[in-house]
């Protein structure tokens, strides 16, 4: 069992509550998935600079020279922002890839959440309600965001293996639910050269709509060979730069509600997570079909896209 | 006419209190408000009273209810009227996966469509669904009835025994040992008091039949060890 909830803002005015609505979202899927915590914001995108999400165990000592570390490798101004545990380093425009790899030659205790453009990730182990508060998600504003409580069934209880897991350059995916061939999968996408960095099979989930996206396919592709190529159950929420999607595998026995109104799109493990979400009573509520895919983006008529490409 | 606030005075509260009515109880009528999604709303009732949900509720919603009928304005969760031996369940929204499994007895109503697994095992409870129902609905059916006005997903009836299927709409496959069936006089007269209990006025000459094949294990005496 996990939770999963999402926001996508419609109404660019609920965009300085976002943060605030989904941590009550977290916080009331917390029966769940009490082992740990996840969020995935995206917001405030620069066209000079790109950002790095990091994490440390030690953050006094290793963020407190982070940013001159970074500078040589980037060619560039380099700021740092630290929320707890975690930090996000504005690096100049599209060198952010490049530094995911390169990071731990200049600081080995230092992981890398997220990269991306206007993507920011922070999980930890720990209550939901304490990881929002550690990370102060409340304050957060942005376009859209999706969050996780895990219950661990495939790996160990760490910061790395909480959700959401980073699939590529502002790509962020969660998942409720559990892969059965996610071993002999993470063989065969470590030889065709993808980076995975834990024996959870939700990262491999992730690093397999990467590596599609990588071999020419949408993310909307991506999501249909996945009903193809991954075994077990899972529904999978996956957030873009621009977009939001929902996955169900076939058999969807792991529950999915979701709920549209002008103002934004929402899912949640639970009607009960989206109670408190402006004009809930007046919005269109229904369950995902299975195997279907469901894509949202910013700038398209806002419509659930089954079976989207 | 007694009101009872979820919000205000907690769910174990509520059980506790609906579940303490007898047969003779004089407070007949409830209404619960700001259910907002909550487990296990109005469960193990047994007393002949009415219970009003006004909105919508979230898993195992009026489970092993006897007696009691249990209205739902809004959508019911996973697992609504789960066990049902008696009584009356209506959802006047959707209900989520598994609704009415197990159930052994009474009847419950979903205005709008059910998912997955709708019926799943029933022992004799009788469903009457106004929408459509997802994949294997009716799995293992053991007895009762399942009426579906819309469409049936897929694999309808998967190892069923002897429940009785109605659907009018469309069924996107049929599961393992689930065949169409003859509709004789006596299932449209049956058909016709299971509709007009379920408050649906679709004709019964418009539905088709399905049910057991009897061919798979349980059935074949050769099988037998």
């Amino acid at each position: 069992m996990c939770g999963i909830v999402g926001l996508f803002l419609k109404d660019k005015s609920l965009e300085p509550q976002l943060g605030a609505l989904l941590t009550d979202m977290l916080i009331t899927m917390t029966d769940r998935g009490p082992d740990s915590a996840g969020i995935a914001i995206y917001g405030d995108p620069s066209p000079t600079t790109s950002k790095v999400t990091v994490q440390s165990e030690n953050p006094d000592r290793d963020f407190a020279d982070l940013a001159e570390k970074v500078q040589p490798l980037v060619g560039g101004p380099v700021s740092l922002s630290r929320r707890d545990t975690h930090a996000v380093l504005h690096v100049p425009h599209g060198t952010a890839e490049a530094l995911r790899r390169q990071l731990k030659d200049v600081a080995s205790d230092v992981r890398v959440m997220s990269f991306g453009d206007s993507l920011e990730i922070y999980k930890e182990v720990g209550l939901p309600r304490d990881v929002a508060a550690r990370f102060d998600i409340a304050s957060m504003t942005g376009t859209h965001g999706i969050g996780h409580t895990r219950m661990a069934t495939e790996s160990a209880v760490t910061t790395l293996g909480a959700h959401p897991f980073n699939t590529g350059s502002d790509q962020c995916l969660v998942h409720n639910g559990s892969l059965s061939n996610h071993n002999s999968l993470r063989r065969k996408l470590r030889r065709e050269g993808i980076h995975i960095e834990t024996l959870n099979d939700t990262e491999v989930a992730a690093a397999y709509l990467t590596w599609k996206m990588q071999t020419g396919a949408t993310l909307g592709e991506a999501l249909e060979k996945s009903l193809e190529d991954l075994d077990g159950f899972f529904n999978f929420v996956v957030g873009t730069r621009d977009g939001f999607g929902v996955v169900r595998d076939p058999i969807a026995c792991k529950p999915a509600v979701m709920a549209e109104t002008d103002q934004y799109v929402a899912f949640g493990s639970e009607y009960r997570a989206l109670v408190n979400l402006p004009g809930i009573e007046q919005a269109r509520v229904w369950e995902p079909e299975p195997a279907t895919v469901y894509f949202w983006t910013h700038g398209d008529t806002a419509t659930p896209t089954g079976k989207a490409a | 006419m007694q009101t009872y606030d979820l919000a205000a005075d907690g769910l174990r509260g509520l059980n506790a209190t609906l579940q303490a009515q007898s047969d003779e109880t004089n407070q007949t009528e409830w209404t619960i408000v700001n259910p907002r999604g909550s487990h296990a709303i109005a469960v193990g009732l047994d007393a002949p009273i009415e219970v009003k949900v006004m909105g919508s509720t979230g898993y195992y919603c009026a489970g092993m209810n006897k007696q009691a009928t249990v209205h739902v304005h809004g959508s019911a969760g996973p697992g609504v009227a789960e066990n049902m031996m008696s009584g009356t369940v209506v959802i006047d929204g959707d209900a989520s996966q598994y609704a009415g499994a197990t159930g052994h007895g009474g009847t419950l109503v979903i205005k709008g469509n059910a998912s997955s697994r709708c019926g799943i095992s029933m022992k004799g409870i009788d469903i009457v669904v106004h929408g459509n129902v997802g994949h294997m609905s009716a799995f293992m059916a053991q007895s009762g009835n399942l009426v579906v006005c819309g469409d049936a997903g897929d694999a309808l009836g998967d190892s069923i025994y002897e429940a009785r299927l109605f659907v009018r709409g469309s069924v996107k496959s049929l599961g393992a040992d689930c065949i169409e069936k003859e509709m004789r006089p006596e299932h449209i007269e049956l058909l016709r008091d299971l509709l007009a209990r379920g408050g649906c006025d679709a004709k019964p000459e418009e539905f088709k039949r399905y049910g057991s094949a009897r061919q798979l294990y349980n059935f074949k005496v050769d099988n037998a060890y």
